[in-house]
This record gives structure tokens, sequence and C-alpha cells, in this order.
């Protein structure tokens, strides 16, 4: 991550998070009658004003069916969502708006890659590879992608701090390798993954690769080209947009090879019983009636990004993480769990003679709302050695305040257990 | 606000720092593995029943306070109980768990139970009590299954875990 630290910059990135604050309504609210600390981002993001707005307005205004209506409104309810299509592919700088698929979150984009290519390309003796810190979505479509095919999951293992082994990829890529899926940033240690490296190196072995992005695009600015992702995943609720709405971004040459996902309305040219012929790019892969609201909104989530500097997101961020892994530490019984060189503002831990679970129930008391459990990453837990942890995740609107909090509540947690 | 040390009092601490019965019984003939699969909670039961009567109990596990010491206090309620006074105590516990923050505790049946009466100022953490005594059921009927939190109606429907 970039760095800014002179004191100008800092100052006025207080200033920014106190008004940033002001464009999500929630932030302002209570949990169990106290001032709510939402440290859950990892989970899902909240929404901003714009993005709710957003919504209304499509349904008080704009409400139609898109792409068949004859009439007003379906043709300005279709370019409203084309629209966020175009606000999608800029915010991943892909090559071209039909590129950008509309699903219904980053699972769907990977259960889709997972049937669609998996059915054209994985053969018995085949190998797909995923990481050891995969989101259960980014492992169990290539589990029944690769039983229906006979073809073999492969792994790359990661140390304890929680980085993968790239010597360990280099020596498990080859000429049977039909797919590396790996997660961009992973949501359970923080870990940002090296995945310019790691495409190149799939690349060189013939291999094309999917990115699991729907912990990274709170994070940071996505260049889809530049990364050279053959696919990548995102889910518009963990970047401040509706739930239900996701994008799969693909590249158009590999997306043009495959067949359809899903058969229905939407996605065809022509229908007889005899045989169906598919419509182009994007509409191939969009049956049925989409998420016509959660597009838009998604679009405006994007332009609220826009909206703010990514530079200073990252400086924010990062000055959260750093003060929170400080104080911590502080804690009697703390042990971080996941210290990657490179971490977006995600801090999982375990506290001694405390499950998880508790640490969460005496943590919400005070209003503060955080993630216990495996985190839908079940290996990650059984390669660490740990059944749970308790996790908080930071977006650019939390404060230092809140990690005050956060820690004088697991302080309350440790006297509670003794 | 509810009162923490009303969840965590000094019963339920000490069952989960130092749970009773925590072994493997190598001559169980009753034995039945529960789990919660959204939080890990995870508990194996070993029983030695005669006759309808629990003559030993053990059990094994990793998991959260509540779910453990639950466990422990089970093992130690019904140890020496028939299969029909392990049912009442059962129902009993069930309905202090689930009976809402002012529902009524019979702390004469319970007795030591009544410690994780709390539970039912804390909605979401009512499986995490109540998976042991699911397990229990499962070993007595003898199905030999894995009982999860997330499977069946075995909770009624004013246990919010349900809703």
């Amino acid at each position: 991550m970039r760095q800014v630290s002179t004191p100008l910059v800092a100052t006025r990135a207080r200033r920014d998070v106190a008004t940033v604050r002001q464009d999500f309504p929630v932030l302002s609210g209570t949990a169990n009658g106290r001032p709510l600390v939402y440290l859950d981002n990892a989970a899902t993001s909240q929404k901003p004003r714009a993005v709710i707005e957003s919504l209304v307005r499509f349904y008080q205004t704009e409400n139609a069916n898109i792409h068949r209506g004859v009439h007003e409104l379906s043709q300005r309810a279709t370019l409203a969502y084309e629209a966020a299509r175009a606000k999608l592919q800029r915010f991943l700088n892909a090559g071209d708006p039909h590129e950008v698929i509309f699903v219904r979150g980053a699972t769907e984009a990977i259960n889709l890659v997972a049937s669609s290519f998996g059915r054209i390309r994985f053969r018995p003796g085949d190998e797909v590879v995923v990481s050891a810190m995969e989101h259960h979505s980014n492992l169990v479509p290539w589990q029944i992608a690769c039983e229906i095919a006979g073809a073999r999951l492969r792994v790359i293992p990661m140390s304890d701090a929680g980085e993968l082994d790239l010597d360990a990829l280099r020596d498990m890529l080859g000429d049977r390798t039909r797919l590396v899926a790996v997660v961009h940033v992973s949501n359970s240690l923080g870990t940002i993954n090296p995945v310019t490296e790691i495409v190149r190196m799939a690349h060189d072995a013939g291999a094309p690769v999917l990115v699991d992005g729907a912990q990274a695009a709170p994070h940071m600015p996505i260049d889809v080209q530049e990364l050279d992702a053959d696919f990548y995943a995102l889910s518009g609720h963990k970047m401040f947009g509706p739930t239900g709405i996701g994008v799969l971004y693909g590249k158009a040459k590999l997306l043009e090879a495959m067949p359809p996902y899903q058969g229905g309305g939407e996605m065809i040219r022509s229908v007889t019983f005899e045989k169906t012929t598919y419509a182009p790019l994007p509409a191939k892969f969009e049956a049925g009636t989409p998420h016509i609201a959660g597009a838009i909104g998604l679009g405006a989530a994007v332009d609220y990004l826009r909206g703010l500097s990514w530079e200073w997101i990252q400086h924010h961020e990062h000055d959260l993480l750093e003060y929170a892994t400080e104080q911590l530490r502080f804690v009697p019984g703390l042990r971080i769990v996941g210290t990657a060189a490179r971490k977006a503002a995600v801090i999982s831990f375990v506290l001694e003679g405390v499950h998880a679970h508790d640490i969460g129930t005496i943590l919400d008391q005070s209003g503060i709302a955080i993630r216990t459990g495996h985190h839908c990453t079940q290996p990650v837990m059984d390669r660490l050695g740990i059944p749970a942890t308790a996790r908080a995740s930071f977006a650019f609107y939390n404060t230092r305040e809140e990690v005050d909090a956060l820690v004088r509540g697991v302080q309350e947690v440790r006297a509670v257990f003794g | 606000m509810v009162d923490l040390r009303e969840l965590y009092q000094q019963v339920v601490l000490d069952h989960n720092r130092s749970p009773r019965n925590f072994k493997q019984l190598p001559n169980a003939n009753r034995t039945a593995e529960g789990t919660n699969p959204l939080c890990g909670d995870q508990i194996t039961l070993y029983l030695v029943v005669t006759n309808d009567v629990i003559e030993d109990v053990g059990f094994q596990g990793a998991g959260c306070a509540i779910s453990q010491a639950s466990a422990s206090l089970m093992t130690a309620a019904v140890k020496g109980k028939t299969k029909t006074e392990a049912d009442a105590l059962f129902h009993a516990f069930h309905a202090m768990v689930t009976g809402g923050p002012n529902g009524a505790i019979d702390e004469k049946a319970l007795g030591k139970l009544a410690a994780l009466s709390g539970v039912r100022q804390f909605p979401v953490r009512v499986k995490c009590a109540n998976l042991p005594w699911h397990t229990l059921h499962e070993a007595l009927a003898g199905s030999g299954d894995t009982v999860s939190t997330e499977e069946g109606g075995s909770d009624t429907p004013d246990d919010p875990d349900r809703r």
C-alpha cells in the first residue's frame, strides 16, 4: 500500500473521516443502546446515502423491465442499467463494457466460470489450482467442477503468517493446469496476495486466472488489464453497494468461447424447439430479469468511491490497521492471526482461553460489531490449528476512536473470563 | 443493556475452564456428535445406558464457553438418571433458554443447570446452550447421526434462531 506520512495529509484525513461518516446513515445509530461501532466490513459494508437514494429514485421514477419494452420507462431503465455497466467497466478498467457481466455476487461469478468454463475445459486428469486461503466461495465451485470432470484440485500452501508459497505454485503449474483461482485479499487473514505475479506465472504455464476480488474492491483501485486477470469477481455489498448484485469481469475472448451458464429470457437470440441461438455478450450470461435496481445502486457506489481518493482511503486504512495492531498487542493473551507483510485493514485474533464466539457476544454488548467463527474459510482455520477467530475488519469510515472502543471491549472480555 | 455476568456466571466459567466428565468412554454403547457449523462448536457425547438408565456419560469437544459449560453441566445432571428423567430435564432446560428474557425458570427441576438461565437474554447463543442437549437426545434415540444446529426443526418456534 502506498503511504503518505506528512502531518498535513494526516490532519486532513481525520477531518475527512468525520465528513465521510455523515454519508452513511447507519453509522450514527446504536446497537444494544450504545453508539454503533461497526467493524464487520468484510462481511458486508455499510451503504452511503447516495446508494440508498439511487434505489429509491429508480423504483420511484424509472422502474420497468429492461431491453424489451418499447415504452419510455423501459428505455430509461435500460439506459440506467447499461450506464451502471459502463461505470463498473471504468471502475475495473475493463477494455469493453461487454466484459462486465452482472451477477448476484462474487459467489455467482465464480460458479458461472466454474460451471461454464469448466464444462468446456476441464477433462479427466486436468488440474485446477486454488490457494490455501480461499473463501469457500472460491473453493467449493471448483471442487464441484473437478468432480464433474474428473479433474484434480491442487492447493497453493501458505505460511503461518498467511503468505502464499509461490515456489510451490511454480512447481505445481504445468501442462495439466487448466485454471488458477486465487483470492486477491483474504477475508479471514487480510493478506494482499501478489496477484500480478501469480497471473504472470500462470500465464507462463498457459493457464488462465480467476481472481476473487470481493475483499479487494473496497480497499484499493483495481485494474484488470494491468493485472492481466482473465476473470475477476466482485460482490456489490462488500463495496458499499446493495446486496444481491455483483460483477464477473471476463476477457471477451474467453467469455465468447464459453457456453451459457443459465438459460432463459434475455440471453437468447432466437428460440425454436429445434434450436436456440444465444445472444452476444453480456446478455448471454444474464438470463432472466436481472437485479436492475441493484446494478444501478452498485453504479452509485462506484460513483461514490470515485468522489473519494484511493490515496486517502489507503492511507487512512493503513493507519487504522497499524494502530489497531499495536493497541491490541497490549491485551494479555491476544494473538493476531494473519501477519503478512502486505495486509488490508483486517485483523483476525484469538484470545487465550476464550472462544471467539464469547468475544463477539461481549463486544456486542458494547455496541461493537465484529465477526466471529471460521469466516467461511475452514481450511484456513484447520491449517492454523484454530477453531475460529474474532475478526475486526475496517472500512475508510472507521476511526481511531473505534479502535480504542474495540481494545476496551477486548479488555472487558479478559476481565469477564479472568 | 443486559448484564454480561448473568450470561457468564461463575458456574458457567468454572465448567468451561474445568469441564466435568470430559473424557471418552471406551465402554460407551451410545455415542452422538453435535456440531454448530456457523460458529464451529463441536461435541462428541458418550453414554453407557443400561436398562434405560444413563449409568455413565462423557463428552469431548471444543467451542464457546456456553456450549462447553452446557455440555459439562448436562453430563453432571443426567448421570444416573433414567431416559425419561433426562428427557424431562431436556424439556425444562429448553423451556428456560427459549422462554425469552422474562421466562419462568424451574430452579427446583433444573438445579445447577439454572446457571445457564442468562442465555435466554442472548437469542443468538441459545443454540450454543442447546447443542449438547440435542446431541444427548440423538444419542438416546440411537440413530447415531451427527446433530447439526442448522438442520431440522428441533428448536421450538420461540427459538429466535429459527425465525
